[in-house]
Formats: structure tokens, sequence, C-alpha cells
């Protein structure tokens, strides 16, 4: 039996552990059978030409974590930016974990979506907003939506800003050879309010991990969203994100996506305009090495006048790494005095490390400003004899001239914490100590 | 302190260098002088290792030991220093952040522990003040936005923290209008004494004002086609170079 067969079959087994009379149950009976219509994309799809999921599709991945885990604060403490006080939704192998989060309902909820499907009170929130923006013909979305379950449920009320940002975080332990995980995230953030989210997919120990997450973030009027994704998972972890970003006007949201770690890696990063004068950022470090593969596939909508939109994503390749930058936007023909610019600069570290960059504009508007580039260079020499020059070993002056090159990225990251932390993976991603954080 | 014999040098399989020979002594300033294009800025580039550039014939001594070999951060870690004509912008990189990793990957090769960090900070104030640096520059991006005097006084800074016993200045006046010659030629004054040398390669005459060299030499077509002292630069500023072209048919 193919995976493939195995998600379908199991699915009997899944709605016995579902309540069958919520009103999204409907909406997982029609993704499933929208799943089996397409199965899972191959390389014939154009969005897909370079990323081919077959090497993560041999296994036969458990659907369902073996038993409770025994992960203590201990085990993971590394992993949390801020200490315990700040809000955290932690999930073992998926399983949401009480003892190691801070959830609340006080003012706000941050807790988790199960409780939120479970609760009558948030039936007409679910309504609202549920699956609302996800395009059917994805069909890992719609594998997503067929077993949604658990994940984090974040509900910001208007003119409400937490001060901490919140974490997601999801560990698997390895007590299963593999596993595969599909949760489901809903945050929405109402008018006037602002948060910071980071989330993290993080593995404990060796183990074949696949993860297709699909994280739905509407943003209202006049609200400010910066949410980063921290993907320096093991080397036996695959992660699919699949994020789609629903913005009203005046809104300003921010993604950013630092690659570091995971052997296969997918990011479906969807931007939706539904008004005037807002603003999106998309910006992603990535540093790969041995056999290593990330994709970034971005989509932009400037489906309304006056908005703007800033992509830049950095990438840096060694061994026989792998990058992919897919970036389309669409300016619609209502969308005048549109800004959009889309920037994917890339240095290839050796011969056999691999980056297919490909820009798509399709523009139907006439008064817009768009521009896009895209480079792949290799590490500049008059640079790197400068730095050896001054006595710096050629490994660490490469490392310098690789921060440089990806420093503008980290610029726009809003905590300071975070950017300390970022800066410290890269040093560890590159093999440095440089004696000062950079 | 730096001996070079007969020096032959390929960039891209083309011929720069052509038999150049040159001794620098302890405690000495030379100067060379050439037209465009004459090989100057490739002498200062093979003296600091640059890889692009392939030694065919000849070779260099630095302080007694053949250091043709030799990789650029080894001979730094030996005490060889060159001033950038284009220094290398690094952004995300302080001014300060640069120069202590520097510093301390130099100690490092020696097996030395890293400078104290009070000691550091005391050795930057100190010798940003030789070059009218003023904190604030010292916590901007290496390089990052600075106008071509900025490059260059931060050039001479890094010089004059890293104590180098050869700089080699390659065009540090271009780009700098009077004042800030002045503030950097006396940057390099300041730091020259009996121990190390220097070795300024220039264009123009006038750098050669306010860092006085013991000699000058001239080079045309990868070789020192004259000697002299610092008279030698003012007939050059004179009379150009045609006289020496003659000279040599």
């Amino acid at each position: 039996m193919s995976f493939q067969e195995k998600l379908l079959d199991s699915f009997i087994a899944f709605e016995q552990d579902v309540d069958l009379l919520n009103p999204i149950h409907s909406q997982r009976k029609n993704a499933l059978k929208r799943f089996e219509e397409t199965g899972f994309p191959t390389k014939n799809e154009e969005s897909w030409k370079y990323t081919s999921l077959k090497s993560i599709l041999q296994k036969n991945y458990s659907l369902y974590p073996s038993s409770n885990s025994n992960i203590e604060l201990k085990d993971v403490k590394e992993y949390f930016l801020h200490d315990m006080d700040s809000f955290k939704i932690v999930f073992i192998d998926g399983v949401y974990s009480p003892f190691l989060s801070k959830t609340t309902h006080d003012g706000m909820d941050i807790c988790v979506l199960s409780a939120a499907l479970s609760k009558t009170k948030y039936n007409s929130r679910i309504k609202k907003y549920f699956n609302k923006i996800v395009p059917k013909n994805e069909s890992l979305a719609s594998l997503n939506t067929s077993y949604t379950k658990e994940g984090a449920y974040i509900f910001i009320p208007e003119n409400t800003s937490p001060e901490d940002p919140i974490q997601i975080m999801h560990f698997s332990t390895g007590n299963q050879k593999s596993l595969w995980l599909q949760p489901r995230n809903l945050i929405i953030v109402n008018e006037g309010s602002r948060v910071e989210i980071i989330e993290r997919h993080q593995s404990l120990k060796d183990h074949s991990v696949v993860t297709n997450s699909l994280t739905e973030i509407y943003a209202e009027k006049n609200s400010f969203v910066d949410f980063y994704k921290i993907q320096n998972d093991l080397h036996t972890a695959s992660l699919i994100d699949n994020t789609f970003i629903s913005q009203q006007r005046d809104s300003n949201v921010s993604v950013h996506t630092f690659s570091f770690g995971g052997k296969l890696t997918r990011n479906n990063l969807n931007f939706y305009h539904q008004g005037e004068n807002i603003n999106s950022t998309l910006k992603g470090i990535t540093i790969l090495e041995s056999n290593q593969h990330v994709d970034h596939n971005t989509l932009v909508n400037h489906a309304h006048p006056n908005c703007e939109s800033h992509q830049d994503y950095k990438g840096i390749f060694s061994d026989r790494s792998v990058g992919v930058f897919n970036g389309k936007i669409i300016v619609d023909k209502i969308a005048q005095k549109t800004n959009a610019f889309q920037q994917n600069n890339n240095i290839l570290i050796d011969n056999k490390s691999k980056v297919n960059t490909k820009p798509q504009l399709e523009i139907f508007a006439d008064d817009v400003k768009c521009s896009h580039g895209c480079t792949v260079g290799q590490l500049d020499r008059e640079a790197l004899f400068y730095l050896k020059s001054r006595g710096i070993p050629d490994k660490e002056a490469k490392a310098l001239l690789t921060y440089a090159f990806a420093n503008n990225v980290l610029e726009s990251v809003r905590i300071p914490n975070l950017k300390k932390r970022i800066n410290r993976l890269i040093a560890n991603k590159l093999g440095v100590n440089l004696g000062f954080d950079l | 302190m730096l001996e070079i014999n007969n020096l032959h040098c390929k960039v891209e399989g083309k011929s720069i260098l052509k038999g150049i020979n040159l001794k620098i002594n302890k405690g000495e300033i030379h100067a060379i002088m050439g037209p465009n294009g004459s090989g100057k800025s490739t002498l200062a580039n093979v003296i600091s290792g640059h890889e692009d550039y392939e030694i065919t014939e000849g070779s260099i001594y630095f302080k007694g030991k053949e250091i043709n070999e030799f990789s650029p951060e080894e001979r730094a870690h030996e005490g060889v220093f060159m001033s950038f004509q284009y220094p290398v912008e690094i952004p995300g990189v302080t001014v300060t952040n640069f120069i202590k990793t520097a510093i301390n990957e130099s100690r490092k090769s020696k097996g030395l522990d890293e400078m104290p960090s009070g000691e550091m900070l005391k050795k930057i104030r100190e010798k940003a003040a030789l070059l009218e640096i003023d904190s604030n520059f010292l916590s901007r991006s290496l390089n990052e936005g600075f106008s071509g005097g900025e490059k260059k006084r931060n050039e001479i800074f890094q010089m004059a923290m890293m104590e180098p016993e050869l700089a080699v200045l390659d065009e540090t006046d271009s780009g700098l209008d009077i004042d800030a010659l002045k503030i950097v030629a006396n940057g390099v004054m300041k730091c020259s004494n009996d121990d190390n040398s220097v070795l300024v390669i220039t264009h123009y005459q006038r750098l050669l004002d306010y860092i006085v060299p013991d000699f000058v030499h001239v080079v045309m077509d990868g070789k020192v086609v004259k000697s002299g002292d610092k008279d030698l630069a003012k007939k050059i500023e004179e009379i150009g170079y045609d006289w020496l072209k003659k000279d040599k048919s």
C-alpha cells in the first residue's frame, strides 16, 4: 500500500477521534476528496518542477504518535526564545502539551485549535475564518484540511497587543521511526492590534518526520503582524509549510523565514490583499549544506490599489545542497499604484550546489512599479582577499562575507533577542566562532 | 625586512611584473611611482599574497623567510599589512568588531590568548584619536556608506591597530582632499619607527610631501627602471615619465 493510499484509508479511523457533527467536518471530507483526485504533487506541475517529494514519500509513516512522551522542560528549553513567562503553544509529536505551554483566554485567545473547534462560543468565528483563504487546488493544503484536528489558535481582539512574541513550537521525539504530522494553525489579528509570532519545528533526535503544516493568518484593518519561521531542524526531518495570509486595508504583515536545517523544506507562502494601503514583506535567509533542499514558493496577489509588497530572499549553498525560489506576483487590473519588489540573491560555495530561481510577474494594471532581480554568484574574491589580508583565516573570512551578504534581511527583524539567536545560528551553521555576537 | 629578487608575475595569463628587484630595510620608507598599468598595484597585491597573481619566477623574502607560497592571512600574521585602494564594504559588521577579529586571529596564530577587552578598548581609543576618528564611526558597519576619505582613514586606523612590520599603502592618497591627506599621512608617520618599514605606492608626488620617503623607485613595464631619493619624485612631478622611457631605449 502506498503512503497516499494509507492516508485515504486511515481517514475512517481518524473520524473516530473527531466530532463528526462539527460544521468543519464536511470541509474535511471535501478536502479529502480533492486530495484523492489529485494526489501528491509531482514534478510535472509547474510549481513543483524543481522539488520532488518522491524521496520522502517512500516510507510508511505513522499518522499517530505512539504514546505519551516524557519530554521535560530541560529537554527543550534551549529552543525557546524568551523565559517561561511569555505565551507558548507547544506540541509534542503533534499532541498539545499543556505542561510546556502557557496559554490564555484573558482578553485574547492564545490556545489550541481543538479547543476552539469544540466550544460553541467559538463557532461563529470558526465559521467566518476557517479554511476561507486556502486554495482548493493545492493538494497538500487539502490533505492538511482533511486531517484538521490540532494546532495553534490565536485570536487577538481589537486594539490589543501582547507584550512578548508568541511562540508556537512543534517538537518530535523520535519515539517512532517515522512520523507524519499535520498541524493546523488559525491566527486572527483584529483591527488595530499588533502581534509577533515565532514558529519552530524541531526533532529532538534523528528520525524520519515529515510535517505538512498549514497556517491561516487573518490580518484585519490596520493590524500589524510579524511572523518568524525558524527552520533549523535535524537533517532527518522534512517540512512542507503552507502559509496563507489575508490582509485587510492598512494592515502590515511580514514573514521572515530562516532556513538552515532539515532534509527537504518547501515553503508555500501566499499573500492575498483585501483592501487598500496594505504592506506585505517576505524575507528569507537560506543557508544549506550536504544534500539539503529548500524551496521557497511565494505568491503575492495585489488585488487593490495603493499596496506595497517587498520580497528579499538570500541563499547560500554548499556541498550538494539545492535551493529553489519561485516568486509569483500578480497585479490585478484594478490594483493601480501598486509597488511590488522582489529580490532573490544566491551564492554557490561549491560547484556541486545548485539554485533554481524563477520570478513570475503577471501585471494587468498599467500604473504600477514592479521590479524583480535574481542573481546566482560566488563570494567576491577581492572581498575575500581583503579580509584575509587582515589575518582572518579562510573559513572565518567566508563566514563574515556570507553574513554581510545576508545582513539586510536581518535588519528588519524587530525582536533583538531573536536577531541574536539567528546570528548565533548562522555562525554555528558556518562553523565559526568570531569572538563577538554578529 | 623585505627583499624581492627578480620577481616575475602573471595575472590571467598576462605577464605584469618582469623582474622586479627591491630591498627594504628596517626603519625605511620606500615609495614606488609609475604610470598607469606599470605594475605598481600588482606588486602590492603580490606582496600581500593575492591568489589571482601567479609568481612565475623570482622570490619574495620577508624577515629572511621566503613567503612566495604563504597565504594572505599567513603573511598578515607575519606582519605584512596592505592598505587597499578600494576597501570592501562589510554590512552588519562594525569597525570595532572587525578589528577585534583581525587582531585576535593574528594573536591566535601566534598561540596567544585574545586581547583582554579593556586593553583592546584602550588601544582602539588611542589609535582612533590619532586619525581623528570619533566613536560613532567605530560602531558603523565596516566601510558601508563611507566616503572615500573615511575609507582611507579607516585603512590607516586598521594599520595602526595591527602594528605591522611592513605596511604597503596602495594609492592611499587617491580620492583624498588635502585635509584628509594630511590626517592620513600624519597617522602613517606617527606609526613609523626604526623597527618597521613602509612601502608607499602612488601616482603623485604630493603624498610624499607628508610621508617622506628614504628611497623612490620608478616602475615601468613591470621593472624598476630608476631608483633615487625624494628628489626623484619631485623631478617626475615636474617632467613626467617620458625621459625615463628614452633613458631605457
